[in-house]
């Protein structure tokens, strides 16, 4: 179980994590981020398999996957 | 926030000024976890030139020359001679490196100076809005080549390979995991380490070079039209005939010479050859 | 004190060496370069000292190379220095301009020989006079020396390291061949001068060096105190340009320099800098009556004279002309006010120089009401002080009477 956040002051709404989640976690969503694009929202959190592409691949550093024991 | 960002980044300055979807901020990303890998945070200093990737290590919270179109390589090396015992990392683009900055690219690689130069490569003009650069493919269509690309693309890594260049490494933001152990590598390294990153540029190169807009996509054809080889399996003029487009284009640690001469450890020699020091 | 002469070390130097010498002596400790005629000496001598000294040499692979490498050695924490000519000093400017924003503190030597492009590259001009100011796009102030001796291409390379850490400013040293390949006795400094780089409270740029934890962010685009870029924002960017400028504008007094020869009563003044300082001085010498202890300046005026026919007699008609020169040594920022106090008895003033006559109008328009006299040699040959002399006699309408 990770708690992934997507923080909406830094996405630009680029979808990339959408794409390169195995296990489809990031989902569209009629949220807005500050820039006033549609931004990803995290569904079904408890599939995450800790691989963190989507934080190497978030170009704006948006996306923070905090598993157990991390700090 | 990632937990990274909030270590490295100058939250000041955000927002970056990098287009959703550009590949910037991955390899952003990718430098600050090899400087993090390396522990070496307070040894580190970027120097960057010109152009969308050289505007990377301007948000990090390190020391910082933001310098002129196609020279970051001579300032870096300045600031290389004036403080040997530090890592100097270099950003710099295709347009930046190559083409502008090409002859301060041969010097440094052929003198094998100490330090990690990141060319990200989107093989576009991206700043000045999508001209053709170096590293457009053939028959792509630029602002600058309304009908058709007919230049050559140039091979950075192929050329820094045949000057001496003595760790060259050629990956794509789809590559993330390995782009990043890459740069820590480059920045142990001692000689010059050069590392190519193909990046996407979903605004200005997307449609006319790559065909496609989404950045994910452009991503997945990096993957689709690469091949990943072992270190010393490609020769320089084997590199040099693929391209972005045709065929399929090698990546991967193509030279990793840990003993090759490096040119502080040459001058140290020498001056203390000569009794000097 | 046991009544021992202080010792005094003399030595025979040409200009360039002594411009080495100078930076040595001034702490610097990075040169990069690239060969280029007539400033080569300097490089030569640099490759070999420079180590010697603990510091870094590099040979570069062009101007534009060399400028950027002593920017970043600068940022590392070394004073750095290049030496260039001609259009090895067209190819730095987009870097000094970098540096002036950046506010850099280099030293730029530029040993002037003729132009434009390649021009001459073994023959003397003063033509890179405005080049020196404006050389590089966008509005900045910067700094120039102009020395006229070889005692002064040492004396001025020292105080173009002081002035550079004062104002944090790229300073040029802006030498010609003549003075560059002058070899001559001067006096010189054993040791390492300690130039302090303090914190100016002009200057709006991160000042602290690299590696010293600041997080420094050197920016080429306009910025705040934090290297934060500001260019996309007009009123930052304007106080930006006019604290820039002020800076040096602003300073004047205690930056510019001037040196007076005979001007208490004159009623002519020769304007001069760099080496047409030389002949104007013994132009004046002679105006004067001034016995002139150097035997072969004075045997070569005689020379001069009998060459153009000038009646050796007349010499001593010389006598009685009063004749002073100011000679500028910060040809920039221009030393306005020093100049009017200097020539404020004067009627007319005369500017010898070694180009088309660009900075007589600069002084034309500092000193409006007098007559200000251009006096244009171009080619490569310095002027003669008795081209200088003819030049005073024709202000003085004395031409007629000579002839």
């Amino acid at each position: 179980m990770a708690n992934i956040t997507v923080d909406g002051t830094c996405c630009k709404g680029c979808n990339i994590c959408l794409t390169v989640c195995p296990k489809g976690i990031f989902v569209k969503s009629r949220k807005r981020n500050t820039y006033g694009t549609n931004m990803p929202a995290v569904e079904n959190a408890e599939a995450c398999v800790g691989c963190r592409m989507c934080e190497r691949l978030c170009p704006d550093g948006a996306i923070d996957v905090d598993t157990e024991g991390d700090k | 926030m990632n937990k990274l960002y909030e270590k490295y980044i100058k939250k000041e300055s955000l927002p970056t000024l990098f287009c959703p979807g550009c590949g910037n901020g991955i390899i952003q990303r990718a430098a600050m976890e090899a400087i993090e890998m390396n522990g070496c945070k307070e040894e580190t200093a970027c120097v960057s030139g010109i152009g969308c990737s050289s505007w990377i290590p301007c948000y990090l919270q390190l020391d910082v020359i933001h310098t002129m179109h196609g020279r970051a390589l001579p300032f870096a090396e300045g600031l290389k001679l004036a403080q040997p015992d530090k890592k100097i990392m270099v950003f710099t683009g295709d347009g930046d490196c190559v083409a502008i900055g090409g002859n301060h690219l041969l010097h440094a690689a052929a003198r094998n100076i100490d330090l990690t130069v990141v060319m990200v490569n989107n093989n576009i003009y991206g700043m000045t809005g999508g001209q053709k650069s170096p590293t457009t493919p053939l028959e792509a269509k630029t602002k600058t080549s309304p009908y058709g690309c007919i230049d050559m693309p140039m091979d950075a890594c192929g050329l820094v390979m045949t000057l001496g260049a003595s760790y060259v490494a050629r990956w794509t933001t789809a590559h993330p995991v390995q782009l990043t152990r890459s740069i820590a590598e480059g920045m142990n390294h001692k000689g010059f380490a050069f590392i190519e990153v193909l990046s996407q540029c979903p605004v200005q190169a997307g449609k006319n070079v790559w065909g496609e807009k989404d950045p994910a996509k452009i991503m997945d054809l990096y993957k689709k039209y690469t091949y990943m080889t072992k270190t010393g399996e490609v020769d320089p003029a084997g590199a040099r005939s693929a391209s972005a487009i045709e065929g399929k284009l090698p990546i991967g640690v193509f030279r990793n010479d840990p003993d090759a001469p490096e040119y502080l450890e040459k001058v140290e020699a020498k001056l203390a050859e000569c009794g000097i020091r | 004190m046991d009544g021992k002469p202080e010792k005094r070390n003399e030595v025979v130097l040409q200009g360039n060496e002594a411009c080495a010498k100078g930076a040595l002596y001034a702490g610097c400790r990075f040169f990069a370069g690239y060969p280029i005629t007539p400033s080569t000496e300097i490089i030569e001598l640099m490759s070999g000292e420079m180590q010697k000294a603990g510091g870094a040499f590099i040979q570069m692979e062009d101007e534009i190379g060399s400028a950027c490498a002593i920017i970043g050695a600068r940022w590392g924490g070394s004073k750095s220095m290049t030496a260039t000519s001609g259009p090895g000093y067209t190819l730095m400017q987009e870097a000094i301009g970098f540096a002036a924003v950046t506010e850099t503190p280099i030293v730029i030597v530029n040993v002037q020989r003729g132009g434009p492009s390649t021009g001459q590259p073994t023959l003397s001009s003063q033509q890179d006079i405005y080049q020196a100011r404006y050389g590089s796009h966008g509005d900045y102030e910067i700094i120039v020396l102009s020395p006229s001796s070889v005692q002064e291409m040492y004396d001025f390379t020292i105080r173009a390291f002081e002035l550079a850490e004062q104002f944090r400013t790229p300073v040029i040293l802006l030498a010609d061949e003549v003075v560059g390949h002058m070899r001559e006795k001067i006096v010189i400094k054993d040791g390492t001068e300690e130039i302090k780089s303090e914190k100016h409270q002009y200057v709006v740029s991160p000042q602290e060096d690299f590696f010293k934890g600041a997080n420094s962010t050197v920016e080429g685009q306009l910025h705040d105190d934090q290297g934060r870029r500001i260019g996309h924002i007009a009123s930052k960017s304007g106080d930006f340009i006019y604290n820039i400028n002020r800076k040096i504008q602003d300073n004047i007094d205690s930056i510019a320099s001037i040196d007076t020869y005979c001007m208490e009563d004159a009623d002519v003044a020769i304007v001069a800098y760099g080496s047409v300082a030389r002949p104007s001085l013994n132009a004046v010498k002679h105006a004067r009556g001034i016995k002139d202890d150097r035997f072969m300046s004075k045997a070569k005026i005689f020379r001069d004279l009998f060459k153009r026919g000038v009646s050796e007699t007349l010499s001593s008609d010389y006598g009685h002309l009063k004749v002073g020169l100011v000679k500028i040594n910060t040809v920039w920022p221009f030393p306005e006010e020093l100049l009017k106090q200097a020539t404020k008895n004067v009627e007319t003033v005369i500017v010898p120089e070694m180009n088309i006559g660009k900075y007589s109008r600069e002084v034309e328009r500092a000193l409006r009401d007098k007559k200000v006299i251009p006096m244009s040699k171009c080619g490569g040959d310095i002027h003669t002080p008795t081209e200088i002399l003819d030049k005073i006699l024709e202000v003085e309408g004395l031409d007629e009477e000579v002839k």
